[in-house]
């Protein structure tokens, strides 16, 4: 009985949590908060378990920055943040809403379950005019997770979040 | 110093200086596109260094970060290859080291993922999805200026000519490195030359280049005896840790 108690209340908290961390966005793809990117990977009583995109994103630490404010702003001064390597991210991860959002923003969102072939990834279809016929100009972008196309039907150039 | 700590200095040390190194170029690449690449590859870097340097400060136990073994080590401390310390000079260059790196570094981690390390193994998990794309930028450009203009092939081979003989550091085995191995703690790069020398002339052919002689080898960067261009770099990126010890962002 206590334990059933407990079950519910540990899973209330991660809802609360997750709740909360929805409202923090990425520093640089403010469109998608940390929980559309899928780097919340555990929620503790004591700790809330988060994982870096890459290993040399400047927006970890930034992140890590509003997620502590947010915790600290609803009570949860007392949890953790903890960072895990292990399992590696991957934009598997990106919720389905996530990529939704990213498309609205203008950024065509990755392929899913394309991380393991990430080199050989077909052309993005253009996010702005939906059309596939589109060309890579460079495969390092604005941030560490994007590449730089352009659309071959409407023109615009767009980023491409890299699957990884 | 303790096995572990030594060989997380040397990973370690080999990104934070090549990530220094291709910050460099930021705002002076031959074009925009590159420019972008060249600093993103120089930031993957410099975050799998942190991760290698937090564990070797980790496992030193004397209260040393990531940020104190990067700004308040001397040169002689450094563990880096000799090869990730050597000059841009102009772009061929640049792109040569990085293609000789790149490649042995994609082969190194894709076997540090079964390191009985976790740590070892969860950095390189991570680094791997990142150094792919740096090895085939890297081959990609080969390509490119060695089956380019007569000007860019002329570079481009005595970029080869400068580079080619740190490559046999990268592959050597000393007794720090040989204990781990025996562990299943470090990768045993001597079976990663061969492949690596498969890809290496595969890419040389594609840019219709031949695979240089093979020559004397310089060593000693993982004993630390550097080249004079290290001490010039550490000046440069550890001035205001070492002017402002206790400043943050």
């Amino acid at each position: 009985m206590k334990a059933a108690a407990r079950a519910e209340s540990d899973e209330a908290l991660k809802d609360r949590v997750l709740e909360i961390l929805s409202h923090v966005p990425d520093p640089e793809i403010p469109c998608v908060s940390v929980v559309d990117l899928g780097i919340v990977r555990d929620v503790r009583e004591d700790a809330l378990v988060i994982t870096p995109t890459y290993s040399g994103c400047p927006a970890t630490i930034a992140i890590a920055s509003a997620i502590r404010s947010a915790l600290d702003c609803a009570g949860l001064s007392r949890m953790r943040i903890e960072t895990v390597l292990s399992p590696a991210w991957t934009t598997d991860w990106i919720s389905d809403e996530g990529r939704e959002k990213l498309r609205a923003y203008g950024i065509a969102p990755p392929a899913h379950g394309a991380a393991s072939q990430s080199l050989h990834e077909e052309q993005a279809a253009c996010p702005r005019c939906g059309s596939p016929h589109t060309e890579e100009i460079s495969r390092f972008g604005s941030t560490p997770c994007k590449s730089l196309n352009r659309c071959l039907a409407c023109g615009e150039p767009f980023d491409r979040f890299k699957c990884h | 110093m303790k096995p572990l700590v030594e060989y997380a200095l040397r990973l370690g040390d080999d990104g934070l200086v090549l990530g220094q190194q291709l910050s460099e170029w930021c705002g002076h690449s031959p074009m925009l596109e590159i420019d972008l690449a060249l600093a993103n590859i120089g930031l993957d870097l410099i975050g799998q260094s942190s991760h290698f340097l937090k564990l070797a400060g980790e496992a030193e136990g004397e209260g040393r970060d990531a940020d104190v073994l990067a700004f308040h080590r001397d040169v002689l401390d450094f563990r880096n290859a000799l090869l990730v310390e050597q000059p841009n000079g102009d772009f061929a260059q640049t792109i040569v080291r990085q293609f000789l790196f790149s490649n042995w570094q994609e082969l190194l981690m894709r076997e540090l993922v079964r390191s009985q390390d976790e740590t070892l193994s969860a950095i390189a998990g991570k680094a791997v999805k990142e150094v792919v794309y740096h090895a085939r930028f890297a081959n990609e450009w080969m390509v490119r200026l060695g089956d380019g203009s007569e000007e860019s092939r002329k570079r481009i081979i005595a970029g080869l000519e400068w580079m080619w003989r740190f490559a046999d550091e990268l592959f050597a085995v000393d007794a720090t490195v040989e204990e781990l191995i025996v562990r299943g703690v470090a990768v045993d790069p001597r079976p990663l030359r061969a492949e690596w020398d498969a890809r290496i002339a595969q890419t040389l052919a594609g840019a219709t280049l031949e695979v240089p002689k093979p020559r004397r080898a310089a060593s000693g960067g993982r004993s630390g005896h550097h080249s004079e261009h290290l001490g010039h770099l550490l000046t440069e990126m550890q001035f205001l840790p070492r002017a402002y010890p206790r400043a943050v962002w």
